[in-house]
């Protein structure tokens, strides 16, 4: 994206004005350097005044009653999922409003297991049991891993998962053996939370659909970062996080094809999702409503298509262009400490927005202590990537994602915090990391 | 920054009683789900009600220099002690640490815990330096102690 003109500093500084957050000190008064944003991003005040003018002005439980406010409501909500939808490329009715994007991945999972053998008729596709596989990856965020060993487990299918290489990429030499007539799902991260590794969905799609396997990619670090459009994906669904894209906590998006959530059975049931109820039975609404169980999260959706508004304001291709040259600007600041092993794919390779590091010697919680002492905000652990950590031999890393606003000295202000770790606890930073 | 005192960089940094050591009475392995820390603890315990003694705390610590280090400090501090003695020890040094900064220590109770005050102003901190007291107090009562703060101190059916 070298044809992208970066921000210029008076529009980062607009940018930065939309946070009301960043104006706050932390730690005795020092500036808040935040790269935790693969954790959440912040929210920009369009986003929270969205919100707050959905409560103040029209609210009202959406797809219920007939007054005024209800009509009003239903209309922002609608209004919202087009929006979010128009996004991503896809049409309104194929996205679902979920609480967050573990739902939205849960949700998928539970429709495997909820073709009950009773039902008649019930679409094959989405029909487990013994002698059937799951496929995953090696670097999958529990919340891509979790519900599909569940769904094993419930059903006699076999999980079986694409291992990582060195380098942080999926090592698809085995792919043919992984991946066969026995798979009935792929389900796969875009980007990695903690390598950055950039996964190559559409060729990996394609190798699931020649087999008759259902994909499903986790997009959570991928759509507030770099251009998603579900036409040219390849994937059949994608699951993301409202809170991540600037958007309110509490709300998250699951994006699947139209034909696909038509035969899809329902994960939560009750109010809103159904057609006709009677004692004995009920029949569903169609996508996307029977996946909207109960008084929806109107106001947050709203909110999320603020976010997005703004987002497409600024262009993403801008935001990946800026976020691109902050890590790269970060990785070869950490290149020149050999006291630090980045994790992930190399300086120059492409990348999500996020960073993640060992200090040898030191743990990655005492990193990350060192570094909010400074008053810069990372995220360290396993990230919710346990067995990939086991993979990378690391127990914890520590991590530094950006966001829009991030900005060049926000990576000195990281440097110049983690040049005192060795000094505190006392590291040789003349020897050369293993 | 006051959370890393020299007294818990030395034991993070060269851990007391480390290792996994025979013989014992119980073993436990606890995590840190959140950090993934974890620590594998062994406790061998003699002599029953008041007079039972903490005859070994031998360990396997992988974390932070909090949680390695505490977890030094505690193998120094119930090691050779009366049970209901550790247990005293156990409390007060949990009351510190969930005290966010209030309560400072006694160092006649927790020894060198007493470095360890700093990490009470830091919650995210707190569940690193309780790990290694956490399983102590999960090992004794495998180890058929009654770990109740209001009762007595029994190790029941207790080989040593």
């Amino acid at each position: 994206m070298t044809d992208v003109l970066p921000f210029t500093d008076g529009e980062l500084a607009a940018i930065r004005g939309d946070f009301p957050i960043l104006a706050r000190t932390v730690r005795d008064g020092r500036p808040l350097v935040y790269l935790d944003s693969g954790a959440t991003s912040h929210k920009p005040a369009p986003v929270l005044d969205a919100e707050r003018a959905f409560y103040e002005q029209h609210n009202a439980a959406v797809h219920r009653g007939a007054h005024q406010l209800a009509e009003e409501a239903t209309d922002d909500f609608e209004a919202a999922r087009a929006t979010v939808a128009s996004f991503i490329g896809a049409p309104a009715d194929e996205v679902v409003f979920t609480k967050n994007a573990t739902e939205a991945l849960n949700l998928v999972a539970y429709a495997f297991s909820n073709a009950a053998p009773t039902d008649d008729p019930k679409d094959e596709r989405f029909v487990l049991g013994p002698g059937d596989e799951i496929l995953v990856t090696e670097m999958e965020h529990h919340a891509n891993l979790v519900p599909w060993q569940e769904v094993a487990r419930r059903t006699g299918a076999t999980l079986r998962w694409v291992p990582v290489d060195h380098d942080g990429a999926l090592e698809l030499s085995g792919l043919d053996d992984l991946l066969t007539e026995r798979t009935k799902v792929f389900a796969f991260t875009h980007v990695s939370n903690v390598l950055g590794t950039v996964n190559p969905v559409t060729r990996l799609a394609e190798r699931a659909h020649a087999v008759g396997a259902l994909v499903v990619v986790d997009a959570c670090q991928s759509v507030p970062h770099l251009a998603v459009d579900v036409r040219t994906l390849g994937a059949d669904f994608i699951a993301f996080s409202g809170h991540k894209l600037y958007g309110p906590m509490g709300v998250g998006v699951l994006w699947g094809r139209a034909e696909l959530l038509e035969v899809m059975p329902p994960f939560l049931t009750g109010g809103s999702m159904i057609e006709l109820v009677t004692m004995e039975r009920s029949t569903y609404a169609p996508a996307p409503q029977k996946f909207e169980a109960g008084v929806p999260n109107a106001a947050q959706a709203v909110g999320l298509a603020a976010a997005v508004r703004w987002v497409e304001a600024l262009g993403i291709e801008r935001i990946h262009a800026h976020e691109a040259a902050l890590v790269d600007l970060l990785q070869r600041g950490l290149a020149e400490r050999p006291w630090v092993r980045v994790v992930g794919p190399t300086v120059g390779t492409a990348r999500g927005g996020a960073v993640a590091f060992v200090v040898d010697g030191v743990h990655a919680h005492d990193v990350g202590q060192v570094l909010d002492d400074a008053g810069v905000a990372v995220r360290v652990g396993h990230h919710c990537a346990w067995p990939l950590h086991r993979a990378l031999g690391a127990p914890a890393t520590t991590r530094a994602s950006f966001a829009v606003h991030s900005t060049a000295a926000e990576v000195e202000a990281l440097l110049t915090a983690l040049d005192r770790v060795p000094v505190i606890f006392g590291l040789d930073t003349e020897r050369q990391a293993s | 920054m006051d959370l890393y005192q020299e007294l818990i960089l030395e034991h993070s940094k060269r851990p007391h009683h480390a290792g996994l050591r025979e013989p014992f009475d119980a073993e436990v392995h606890h995590i840190n789900p959140t950090c993934g820390d974890e620590v594998t603890l062994r406790v061998g315990v003699s002599g029953t009600g008041s007079d039972a003694v903490v005859t070994d705390v031998s360990y396997q610590a992988q974390g932070c220099s909090i949680s390695v280090a505490s977890s030094s400090v505690l193998a120094e501090e119930v090691i050779g002690h009366p049970v209901a003695e550790a247990l005293g020890t156990v409390e007060a040094m949990r009351t510190m640490l969930t005290s966010r900064g209030q309560v400072s220590g006694d160092e006649t109770v927790i020894g060198d815990g007493v470095a360890f005050a700093g990490v009470a102003r830091y919650p995210a901190r707190v569940k690193c330096a309780l790990l290694g007291w956490t399983a102590f107090t999960d090992a004794l009562a495998r180890a058929g102690v009654d770990i109740s703060p209001s009762s007595s101190t029994s190790p029941q059916g207790v080989s040593s």
